[in-house]
């Protein structure tokens, strides 16, 4: 308290406290730090001097987990890193494990994974920006975000039997074929779609409050965000095309057209509109991959690295004995390193894996997208007010699954 | 004109009246939520849900505890004890499943080669205490014998992808 009105009392020296100026700590159980991030924030009045990102509360020791589990197991634990997208997670690994094993999948396999990679893009999209609105308090674009998303997990659940933890994309390929009537059904869905999503943006687009809450708050230029190891759609809102899909195409991602939308300011406001903006590019690329997608197998016909057909392993003895090989040692990978990125929802998603020549990884390093942004919360809300570092926060799209791994 | 416009839009409050009619829009579309424990969402064949051990249609347990669903589970979820039965057969004496460390990956429906081991499409099994998810072998050929119309439709029409 500068010029108090009391004088100090004869004899003693006047003592200032300074009252302004604190330290909050934010998290690690609320809801608006999307997950489990501890926050310690260092205010004056109301403006962030100083934001810490405490991370490692759901730290599950993933990558050590997968240096004792063969090739095949080690897939569903990618599918709990980043758990808004999945498969995105699961995509990574396979290619990686596929370069090292030299084998290409067929066709349909890779036309699947990339219908299945947009479809989740769509999924981490609809909940970042319904949840960067919710935070900015809009409510209604949440509960009909979950309502679309909820048909998209139906299509999640109707090929892999799990609404998030697919299990799906395996190396070598898909572990089964999309089921009859399912690619009617998503095509219909890709027909009602873009209402939905001009509904959506009739409503936040220029809607004066929350463009208040987003425009010019947490800016981070072109520089500072390749600085940062910025990727993905966070990258793009600074002004930078690079997208992995156009970059090195993998899988079939070559053979689609779709645009990459860029921002200008990389401001709060251009990361939500990237994004929702891929929404309708992920949109164009489903459609080609439903007409594009031939018929045929979806996994490599090598029954050293997937397994044979179900009716097939009972009727022959070779099929069984590969059968029981593949689920109890797996396979080997020979001895090779390989950095292998996909352009995952939010940003590039990379896995280091290190073989050996055994049936499982000697390291699986992962790069996890959210980390390097979160590492740019502090230089993207200094200087603006406590609620607009929770805008900052919303708009990065983190989660802790792939953060704290 | 531009600047006119862009103040007139903003004192008429045209972005929140237009806002406001797609809300009330949605306000009365059909209702998209399910009364729940009266009303279901479908489930595909394929879901993965609570673990049954299913028999043949003679009664015979199908399980001949070869074990490589234990050797699969990525969560070491499974133990499996086996030994010989007075006929020669055999068969696992013990098989348990500690359901709150089970990942529901359905890895060990896919290794088992007797159609014995499957999840199932009941995903209500939520309980008061965590003993009761360690599942004994009783508890799950159990589950076999109350869900087993439903197991054999699922893996029927699965089948062809499988």
């Amino acid at each position: 308290m500068s010029g108090g009105l009391h004088e100090a009392a004869p004899g003693r020296a006047l003592r200032t406290l300074d009252l302004e100026r604190h330290t909050v700590n934010v998290g690690p159980q609320h809801p608006a730090t999307h997950g489990v991030l501890r926050l310690i924030m260092e205010l004056e009045g109301e403006t962030v001097t100083r934001a810490d990102p405490h991370i490692g509360l759901l730290h599950r020791g993933t990558e050590k987990l997968i240096e004792y589990k063969s090739y095949l197991q080690a897939v569903p634990y990618f599918d709990r890193l980043d758990y808004v997208s999945p498969m995105c997670c699961e995509h990574a690994f396979a290619l990686a494990t596929e370069k090292l094993l030299g084998i290409t999948v067929p066709d349909r396999g890779q036309w699947i994974r990339v219908l299945f990679s947009e479809i989740t893009r769509i999924l981490n999209h609809l909940l970042t920006i319904v949840h960067l609105a919710l935070d900015i308090g809009a409510q209604s674009p949440s509960l009909w975000g979950y309502e679309e998303r909820e048909k998209l997990l139906s299509f999640h659940e109707a090929v892999s039997g799990a609404r998030f933890h697919a299990n799906y994309f395996r190396p070598g390929g898909v572990s089964k074929d999309l089921p009859a009537g399912l690619a009617d059904e998503i095509w219909a869905w890709s027909e009602t779609f873009p209402k939905f999503l001009a509904d959506l943006q009739n409503l936040l687009n220029d809607n004066r409050i929350f463009r208040q809450r987003l425009v010019d708050i947490g800016i981070i230029s072109a520089e500072d965000a390749l600085g940062m190891g910025f990727s993905g759609p966070n990258l793009r809102a600074a002004g930078i095309a690079w997208d992995l899909r156009r970059a090195q195409p993998y899988d079939k991602y070559g053979k689609v057209e779709f645009d990459i939308p860029v921002g200008r300011h990389g401001d709060c406001f251009d990361r939500y509109l990237v994004r929702i903006n891929e929404m309708g590019e992920s949109l164009k690329i489903i459609r080609q991959a439903l007409q594009k997608m031939p018929q045929g197998p979806v996994k490599v016909q090598d029954n050293k690295i997937t397994p044979p057909k179900r009716a097939e392993m009972k009727r022959s003895m070779e099929a069984l004995i590969h059968h029981f090989k593949l689920y109890t040692e797996g396979y080997h990978v020979p001895a090779g390193t390989t950095y292998t990125a996909v352009e995952a929802p939010k940003g590039e998603f990379g896995v280091y894996l290190i073989a050996d020549g055994t049936n499982h990884p000697y390291r699986c390093k992962i790069r996890a997208t959210g980390f390097s942004h979160l590492q740019a919360l502090e230089m993207m809300s200094k200087g603006h007010l406590l609620a607009d570092a929770i805008a900052v926060l919303g708009s990065i799209d983190i989660v802790f699954g792939e953060v704290d791994r | 004109m531009p600047l006119l416009d862009r103040t007139a839009r903003s004192f008429l409050l045209l972005e929140i009246l237009s806002g406001m009619a797609i809300t009330l829009r949605y306000f009365f579309k059909r209702k998209a939520t399910l009364n729940y424990p009266y009303e279901k969402n479908a489930i595909s064949p394929r879901f993965k849900g609570e673990h049954a051990l299913r028999r043949y249609p003679n009664g015979e347990e199908r399980c001949i505890a070869c074990k490589l669903c234990e050797a699969i589970c990525p969560a070491q979820a499974i133990t499996i004890e086996a030994e010989p039965r007075a006929d020669g057969s055999r068969r696992a004496t013990r098989y348990d499943i500690d359901m709150t460390k089970c990942i529901y990956c359905g890895l060990c429906e896919e290794a088992c080669p007797v159609d014995a081991i499957v999840e199932g499409p009941n995903f209500e099994f939520a309980t008061e205490t965590r003993e009761e998810l360690l599942y004994d072998k009783q508890k799950l050929l159990d589950n076999g014998d109350r869900w087993e119309p439903e197991l054999a439709k699922r893996l029927e029409l699965d089948a062809p992808y499988r």
